[in-house]
């Protein structure tokens, strides 16, 4: 293996860590810290990545000289249109459904299905193609390695993933909300009883999860397709991720991202991709066996 | 709403009636006289509504179109379109469903091979006829479909001796992980071993994958001539636009795709592709008259900016097969018009096709060309018409 190769390869799980920190940091939120196991999390991301593409006609259509920054808008409006729709969800449809963990599940399954259908109706059933701005097109060769390429879509990733995260740790332990929301989730009771509202917490985080998730989506559109179904090739990363790393722990989420991320693309490497597939869910199976609450569980009494 | 027994009687004699009636065969008869059923069986929900919706517009196109023209033996063609909805059960289900209730005299429908196989049973068991429209892996004849698009080795053969002339002596093979792929890579291993070339890599990746970064690096490292790729669906818009991203592109790399077509260049984004190699049966850009008519014919009914790959050319030409097999046999009998599309020609849009004298294929042409920037493709190679072959021994 030539050292740009190996380089390449590093970067590569690098890559894939903050793809799946990405996709998984929302539903961390939503089902890690609310226990909600929302099935339609990977659509909520297509409908990122939609709305991504219908900025994109919109900067098409009315500021063609505004292209290059399309892209960042389409991230924030990513992030708005699916926190709106998860208030909006959460209000009509989660809140009455706490404590059903199985009715949870149905109803977010047949959402998940609804949305298929939707953008299926509303954008067509082919993939729709979002441009790459041009400045994020192609790959950067470093001065000391120049026949390795380190893609500048994957760059961004790894950036925006550090500021999402970096976003969300401060929300959550820097700021009254972050304080409100884990006060809500360690014991609703007594945060009830102290004068939280408890409801607007509850909206709030779920919505700011679905945001997550739409941020996922939007960037995603640089690496794959954007299509009804995109959802649903990534709602199982995800929650490999959330249940590896332990379900309450948002710590325990990117830790989780970082193992399996480096593992695969390890494996990737060394052997086909369905083996390598295979072989990280065989890795997880074990993995859980011996640790059923997660790798890094937070301990806590039940 | 309340019933009184009277009430009750009466409703349920006269929905007994109703139905009685509609089992007297003189009724049906009457109705059917001046038409012929056939029905249409493909996913218009779910995951391959992407790429059968389309076929569908392709195969009313022709069946309207005949219609104009005064219809199959001075009959019209009644259509019903069943969803398949993209589950194999279902699609056994609607085609009992077609031949056992509707009596369809034929049905032009599946895409996946996976459908095939479900429908499969149930068009012999009810003696039913079924058109496959979808280049396939080969290895089955049912004396009750007829397959007209490419089957394994017409696609895979001509194009690998191309590339193996043209483009280099190393291949690298790539696809998604199920039996079509598989197939392919089973005959070009043997294939590619056969003619003295070399294959330095071979992966598979489930449907729907979406990171091919190490992949990527892994084809860099093997530094083939030619990147021989099957990969399918909605996996290709993720390996070309991560290719790119990586600095794979026509310019450093030959690469020859057996499953992109023209359709679906929009999604993976024609930037990504252009340069790249296609393998196909036919091109939208193929010219002679038929498909001159075909294509603006198309257009004019669902709009200019559609684009026609393979597959829904070859479900629009299953329709003009079996009306031109009816014909010639004078009858809607599945084992005549089997019998009589037996060598049965036609100059089809992409070029004169004819069936095989048994095997129930098409003799085709295998076209390879490259990608332009608007997504169409520019013909580069055209081979003669290439006996099919479902059952190679290589």
């Amino acid at each position: 293996m030539t050292p740009e190769i190996l380089a390449m390869q590093a970067f590569n799980g690098l890559s894939l860590f903050t793809i799946l920190v990405l996709m998984a940091l929302g539903l961390a939120i939503v089902f890690g810290l609310m226990g909600v196991i929302n099935m339609a999390h990977g659509e909520l991301m297509a409908m990122g990545a939609y709305t991504t593409y219908a900025t994109s006609l919109l900067f098409e259509k009315l500021m063609p000289g505004l292209m290059p920054v399309y892209f960042l808008v389409g991230i924030l409006l990513a992030f708005a249109v699916t926190f709106a729709f998860g208030f909006a969800l959460e209000r009509g449809l989660i809140r009455f459904l706490y404590h059903r963990p199985l009715d949870t599940m149905l109803a977010t399954w047949g959402l998940s299905l609804i949305l298929q259908q939707a953008f299926r109706h509303i954008f067509g059933p082919k993939e729709v193609g979002v441009p790459t701005v041009s400045w994020l097109q192609g790959a950067w060769s470093p001065a000391f390695l120049p026949d390795a390429q380190f893609p500048l879509s994957r760059i961004f990733i790894v950036m925006l993933a550090l500021l999402v995260s970096f976003g969300v740790y401060m929300l959550l332990f820097r700021t009254r909300w972050g304080l409100k929301i884990r006060a809500v989730t360690q014991n609703r009771a007594m945060s009830g009883a102290a004068g939280i509202n408890t409801e607007r917490v509850d909206a709030f985080t779920f919505a700011l999860g679905c945001g997550l998730a739409g941020i996922a989506g939007s960037s995603f559109t640089m690496l794959a397709s954007t299509g009804p179904v995109t959802g649903q090739q990534y709602v199982v990363d995800t929650f490999i991720v959330v249940v590896f790393g332990g379900v309450e722990s948002l710590l325990g989420t990117i830790l989780s991202a970082a193992i399996i991320g480096q593992l695969q693309s390890t494996f990737e490497y060394l052997m086909t991709g369905s083996m390598a597939k295979a072989s990280i869910l065989l890795l997880v199976i074990v993995a859980l066996y011996f640790r059923p609450n997660g790798l890094f569980a937070s301990k806590v009494r039940r | 709403m309340k019933l009184n027994r009277r009430q009750f009687i009466k409703s349920t004699a006269a929905a007994t009636a109703a139905t009685a009636l509609q089992g007297f065969p003189f009724i049906r008869s009457a109705a059917a006289a001046d038409t012929v059923k056939v029905g249409i069986l493909h996913s218009l929900t779910g995951t391959v509504a992407i790429a059968e919706a389309s076929v569908v517009d392709a195969e009313k196109l022709a069946i309207e179109e005949i219609n104009a023209a005064g219809g199959v033996m001075g009959r019209k063609i009644e259509l019903i379109t069943e969803d398949g909805a993209s589950d194999w059960p279902t699609f056994a289900e609607k085609a009992r469903k077609l031949l056992e209730r509707d009596k369809v005299a034929t049905i032009f429908g599946c895409y996946t091979s996976a459908s095939r196989k479900a429908v499969l049973p149930v068009m012999e068991r009810y003696k039913g006829l079924l058109y496959y429209p979808t280049y396939y892996e080969g290895l089955e004849m049912s004396p009750n479909i007829m397959y007209t698009a490419q089957e394994g080795t017409q696609s895979a053969i001509a194009s690998l001796d191309w590339l193996y002339k043209n483009r280099g002596k190393t291949f690298y093979l790539i696809g998604s992980d199920y039996i079509w792929p598989r197939t392919m890579n089973k005959i070009a291993n043997l294939h590619l071993k056969k003619i003295g070339a070399k294959v330095v890599g071979e992966s598979y990746y489930p449907l729907g994958s979406i990171e091919f970064a190490s992949e990527i690096n892994k084809i860099k490292a093997a530094k083939p001539d030619v990147i021989w790729s099957t990969v399918v669906g909605g996996s290709n818009v993720a390996f070309y636009k991560q290719m790119q991203a990586a600095g794979i592109s026509s310019k450093n790399q030959a690469l020859c795709a057996m499953a992109v077509s023209e359709e679906e260049a929009s999604g993976i984004g024609a930037e990504n592709l252009e340069g790249f190699m296609s393998c196909m049966g036919y091109f939208q850009s193929v010219k002679n008259p038929a498909n001159a008519k075909f294509v603006k014919a198309f257009k004019a009914k669902y709009g200019a900016n559609r684009v026609i790959g393979d597959t829904m050319e070859c479900g629009y030409i299953s329709v003009y097969l079996w009306k031109m097999a009816a014909e010639k046999a004078g009858s809607f009998d599945v084992p005549k018009v089997v019998a009589a599309s037996s060598d049965l020609a036609m100059d089809a849009p992409e070029g004169k096709i004819k069936f095989h004298g048994n095997n129930h294929h098409l003799w085709k042409h295998a076209r390879i060309g490259t990608f332009r920037k608007d997504g169409q493709i520019d013909m580069i190679y055209e081979s003669p018409l290439i006996e099919p072959n479902p059952f190679p021994k290589i």
